[in-house]
């Protein structure tokens, strides 16, 4: 009743092409945008904002960044640790050799020096496909890891191996209170997600996942696969990249490669297939799953009162955490994107279905 | 579309912690644990939080609190990760009446993340035994505390060590010493000290890294049995120290030939190894047992009446006693702080200057009942580690039994490695480095 598009002619083009063609769906991202920027970072503790919302940001974005390579081109990849580790390292680097760079631009150039990375590890998904490429982006795992372990450089002679991050200042300005660390993520997130969204409907997404549906016919209908496969790479590992420097800079402060441990890879993967392949709000659900529900769960015998020693808790965390996981992924094994978007046509006839 | 369940899980979960918050009770000092028992690293976390929890509730119990405020406490499991290790330090800091009092990490990944959180929030870190070495220097970085001694005054303490064995400095000349350690901040801040220590004394370093988190050591135990070298230092946490023992004899390298860190030296590494472990030698910063006066309390007030953490048989094991000294230091240093701001509930920061004021002379601790349990200690504002010392036990397939006397790093090399490492971190960060003489 309330979800009804009836009556919304669409009299040109650029408002057929909206984003969001449905008015209804406008207003909600509009008021949900309008509530995570202005109410949100009042209303939150700082509990919230430092330990809940800045990491699930900053994981959303490198899922959104691995959902592009995953799921709209097909090609599937565990080694985004090792990207965000690269960019969490190169923005160091960066920003320690040229002190007094804007941090937006260090954070950029960190990006490119991770899509670099994904470009030289993408390589190899121009020869295998599937399970075979999967192990083979391990390589990247393992590789980098090493690297930042070994090559002191990196570390810029740390002798724990252990690196933190310089003061936040943009523009002169600190971002030092919890809200304003969550404002800038925020804002990363908002660009990266209209970016990418934007993307995945153009030229390059087309290409994308033609490569993804059967890449010998989208060779002959003339899309280059090196080319195709690599801007996603590219693409994939740069918005990884960042995401690793604010998860580095922002959330950690202080970190060590076993911050971006192969545990890590696994996670975003997961996030992209529990949130669900090929779409970008999936990223959203599949970050809010994997970040906020174990803490979640492990603080819900307290708040129930009841009362369960440390180890417990943690256990029942663990395998509550993993039958939701299959529970999930049997209900729906398209993710919790398609979940939700069996809701939204039940509400577009709701209260009359047929 | 994509934010409205993010917001509305967010609103479920806000109400659900605002609902949460329980009422609570005034006149009480809270003092967080971060713990981990489960996981690679549980063996050794597990007794080290018992020990913890089991001080903390017999003060509570026989001396009704700290001067009659009351200690609340709350674990949070961080599995040794250190992002959920800074989730549950961002839980816990704001609970009791005035926040939590210090922080027990008991990890060092965890105390390099939270030493750039804590002087935010004014609350000081107890990282006894581990940590960053340059927090030894108050006065670059006032708000952490390696109480009993530093990676390095460990390096420096086994070196000393094996200086007597081989008859003196001189006669290390020549010699291969090997470091096995866990591939992570843990394991590699011994380095810089054990390679000065080499170039000085013209020994050999060999470095040999695990990974996390150390099942896999094949390798590296094949390199010793290659190489041979003439001692192994091994600074391993968790399953990893067991399975060394393992490999070790696998290899046949001499057990009296390697020595463990203080963290490397607990029954559950060696229980584990079985005939293995039989003749490794480890640093301890204490005795193990259950026979001092405060097990004795501990007994009597706690598991006399069921209220203990654990089990009986737990109680005195090598990290339990580590635990229960934490646990001491914590209560000491809210102590010497209530003789400063008055007998009530004192915040993070009045708890620092606690700490840095910690002094536990000889006959003190007679009157705790940790006489022979632990060695006088005093903290100041320029030293943070309050008196480096450890002595040598070796494990005769039962207990751990001393096989040298208290050792004293040699502060001559120690303190100007941690002085200067700490500039190079104040010049990184833009701190001051004269925190000491503006209080």
């Amino acid at each position: 009743m309330i979800y009804r598009e009836a009556g919304q002619f669409r009299t040109s083009y650029a408002a057929d092409q909206a984003l969001f063609p449905i008015r209804q769906d406008r207003l909600f991202v509009w008021a949900v945008i309008i509530f995570a920027f202005l109410f949100v970072p009042f209303l939150a503790s700082e509990y919230l904002l430092r330990a809940i919302l800045i990491p699930f940001v900053i994981l959303a974005i490198a899922a959104i960044g691995l959902n592009i390579l995953v799921g709209y081109c097909g090609q599937i990849s565990l080694g985004s640790a090792a990207f965000m580790a690269v960019g969490a390292y190169a923005s160091y680097d960066i920003a320690i050799h040229i002190p007094g760079l804007n941090l937006i631009v260090v954070f950029v150039l960190g990006g490119v020096c991770a899509a670099a990375a994904g470009v030289l590890f993408g390589l190899p998904s121009l020869r295998i496909k599937g399970y075979y490429l999967a192990v083979a982006t391990l390589a990247a795992q393992f590789f980098f890891d090493w690297l930042f372990i070994r090559i002191p450089w990196f570390t810029n002679y740390a002798p724990s191996g252990s690196v933190s991050a310089p003061t936040l200042r943009i523009f002169g300005m600190r971002f030092d209170t919890p809200a304003g660390r969550y404002i800038f993520c925020l804002a990363i997130l908002a660009v990266v997600a209209l970016a990418a969204k934007n993307l995945v409907r153009g030229r390059f997404g087309r290409m994308w996942m033609a490569i993804r549906d059967m890449d010998i016919a989208a060779e002959i209908i003339g899309i280059r696969p090196l080319q195709a496969k690599l801007s996603a790479f590219a693409l994939s590992s740069f918005v990884i990249g960042v995401s690793g420097a604010l998860w580095a800079f922002v959330h950690l402060g202080s970190w060590e490669p076993l911050a971006f441990s192969i545990d890590r890879s696994f996670e975003l993967l997961f996030m992209v297939v529990i949130g669900g392949i090929g779409s970008i709000l999936g990223s959203f659900l599949g970050a809010a799953f994997i970040t906020i529900l174990p803490i979640f769960l492990n603080q819900l015998p307290g708040l129930l009162g009841i009362p369960l020693s440390t180890a417990m808790i943690s256990h029942i965390e663990f395998m509550t955490f993993g039958a939701l996981i299959v529970f999930f992924l049997i209900v729906e094994p398209h993710g919790l994107a398609r979940l939700w978007a069996i809701a939204r046509q039940k509400l577009r006839l709701w209260p009359f279905p047929h | 579309m994509a934010k409205l369940l993010k917001t509305g899980l967010f609103a479920v979960l806000g109400m659900v912690l605002a609902m949460a918050a329980p009422a609570l009770a005034q006149n009480e000092q809270f003092i967080p644990s971060l713990v981990y028992r489960t996981g690679p690293y549980a063996p050794n976390g597990i007794p080290f939080a018992n020990g913890v929890a089991d001080y903390l509730k017999l003060v509570n119990e026989r001396d009704g609190g700290i001067n009659g405020v009351k200690i609340s406490t709350e674990e949070c499991e961080t599995g040794y990760a250190t992002d959920r290790g800074v989730e549950c330090y961002e839980r816990l800091k704001g609970k009791g009446p005035t926040g939590a009092s210090l922080f027990m990490p008991l990890s060092t990944g965890i105390t390099y993340a939270l030493m750039e959180k804590v002087p935010g929030d004014k609350i000081p870190l107890l990282n006894s035994g581990y940590g960053r070495s340059e927090s030894g220097d108050g006065n670059v970085i006032p708000w952490s505390f390696p109480v009993l001694g530093t990676y390095w005054d460990a390096a420096d303490i086994a070196m000393t060590y094996i200086a007597k064995e081989v008859g003196g400095w001189d006669k290390l000349k020549g010699k291969k010493v090997a470091l096995v350690y866990h591939d992570s901040p843990y394991g590699k801040e011994p380095i810089p000290l054990l390679q000065a220590l080499g170039k000085q004394h013209a020994f050999d370093v060999e470095l040999l890294p695990v990974t996390h988190p150390g099942v896999e050591q094949k390798a590296t135990w094949l390199q010793i049995r290659q190489n041979r070298p003439d001692y192994v230092l091994l600074w391993g946490w968790g399953v990893m120290n067991s399975t060394a023992l393992k490999e070790a004899a696998a290899v046949a390298y001499p057990r009296d030939k390697m020595i463990g860190v203080w963290w490397a030296g607990n029954e559950s590494d060696t229980v584990p190894a079985e005939d293995a472990a039989k003749g490794y030698k480890a640093l301890a910063l204490n005795p193990t047992g259950s026979n001092f006066p405060v097990h004795a309390d501990i007994f009597k007030y706690l598991y006399d009446k069921n209220i203990g953490v654990t089990d009986r048989k737990d109680v005195g094991s090598v990290l339990y006693n580590r635990g229960v000294i934490n646990a001491l230091f914590a209560v000491e240093a809210v102590r010497t702080a209530q003789g400063k701001f008055g007998k009530k509930p004192l915040t993070g920061e009045q708890v620092r200057w606690g700490l840095e004021n910690l002094d536990l002379p000889a006959d003190a601790l007679k009157k705790l009942g940790f006489e022979g349990l632990l060695r006088p200690t005093k903290v100041t504002c320029d030293d943070h580690t309050g008196g480096s010392q450890a002595r040598v036990f070796q494990w005769d397939g039962k207990t751990w039994q001393f096989v040298s006397d208290w050792i004293q790093s040699d502060q001559k090399i120690v303190r100007p490695m941690i002085e200067a490492a700490a500039k190079k971190y104040a010049g990184e960060k833009n701190l001051p480095t004269n925190a000491c003489k503006q209080s």
